[in-house]
């Protein structure tokens, strides 16, 4: 078992359009770091110089990463890590 | 205002619900919602709000109806296009249920107006495109203490958050600031699925309804993510932070301020 991450649609096209991909236990910015050997330019579009940009936000399970240790915070096998980016679209408007 | 014999037999779905009866009607028809943006969501929400009897909807919009809009912009027809959205929209608004007085504010909102577009509202909903006018309607709301249902969608995803100012996070505190531009494609760009918006928007709309009510958990301190290919609806919880620029314990922002316009050619 590994640690499940959603990729949210903005970044898909890095994954091959998977919508899931597995990664190995261990802090957030490690599991991003390896995640980018095999989808590279996911790691510079999550984080910046090792801390995680402040659009793009990180959940393991339901739970913020910022309100726990940040890119620090560990996840284990079975967790689920979700990689959620500010949206925008509601109308064409602008 | 006691409800007329035909507003009686209209709303009588929504009276027969304990939830609901005639003195939530009541409150629905005396309610006062904006909707800033006239668009894929706006639609959506003020046609189901227009449904519900809410006596007055502001459709805030300076856009005007194209045909590449119609593909789910349901407010809209072939017989609109050219037709500014708001004023579009009232059309088939009051055609649906003349009860409803539909205010049409044919604006850009910015952050000299939106303090007094605002004002006199009950609930605001943002159904806009852009990070600066959604950021913008969040301070705004803030500084009022109104409560916002905000939603926001691309490709096959979306999002939903009600936020209830001096109870609950704020949009600042679930992303502490807009991505730079060009990071994020617009729906122009990168599409969307012209149903996505008629899910999002329902949701807002049940949001709305609910705050109206006051019924229920509104969806404060999560966000609702819909992911519409497979069907899945996550919800993850969003703190509030005291570090907010705009609602912490040291808030940085005090004023309105528009962002710089790059923003909004994502």
């Amino acid at each position: 078992m590994a640690v499940k991450v959603k990729i949210p649609v903005p970044l898909q096209r890095l994954t091959q359009g998977k919508e899931e991909v597995e990664g190995a236990a261990g802090s957030i910015i490690a599991l991003v770091n390896d995640l980018d050997k095999l989808y590279p330019g996911l790691a510079e579009r999550i984080s910046e110089d090792g801390k995680l940009r402040r659009f793009v936000n990180v959940y393991v399970n339901e739970e913020d990463v910022r309100f726990l240790k940040n890119e620090e915070t560990e996840v284990k096998d079975g967790d689920e890590v979700s990689i959620v980016p500010a949206i925008a679209g509601g109308s064409v408007a602008s | 205002m006691d409800l007329t014999e035909e507003q009686l037999k209209r709303y009588s779905r929504h009276i027969i619900l304990p939830e609901v009866g005639g003195k939530g009607q009541k409150k629905i028809s005396e309610a006062k919602v904006m909707i800033v943006g006239a668009g894929g969501l706006g639609c959506p929400v003020g046609y189901y709000l227009a449904a519900a009897g809410v006596g007055t909807l502001a459709l805030v919009d300076n856009d005007e109806v194209e045909l590449s809009n119609l593909q789910r912009q349901i407010a809209h027809s072939v017989k609109t296009l050219g037709v500014n959205k708001a004023e579009s929209a009232k059309q088939t608004f009051e055609g649906l249920n003349p009860d409803v007085n539909v205010v049409t504010i044919k604006e850009r909102i910015n952050s000299k107006n939106i303090l007094g577009l605002f004002k006199d509202y009950d609930v605001i909903v943002d159904g806009t495109d852009n990070f600066p006018t959604r950021y913008l309607i969040n301070d705004a709301c803030v500084m009022l203490n109104k409560p916002l249902v905000s939603g926001a969608i691309l490709r096959f995803e979306g999002q939903v958050t009600t936020i209830i100012p001096n109870d609950g996070p704020c949009y600042r505190c679930l992303f502490e600031e807009p991505p730079p531009p060009g990071l994020v494609p617009s729906c122009q760009e990168a599409g969307v699925l012209g149903v996505l918006p008629g899910v999002i928007g329902a949701l807002q709309a049940t949001e709305v309804l609910k705050l109206i009510l006051g019924k229920g958990q509104p969806l404060k301190g999560s966000l609702l993510i819909y992911d519409a290919l497979g069907v899945n609806f996550r919800k993850v919880k969003v703190p509030k932070n005291e570090n907010c620029a705009i609602c912490g314990k040291n808030p940085t922002i005090t004023e309105l301020n528009d962002l710089p316009e790059e923003y909004c050619s994502i």
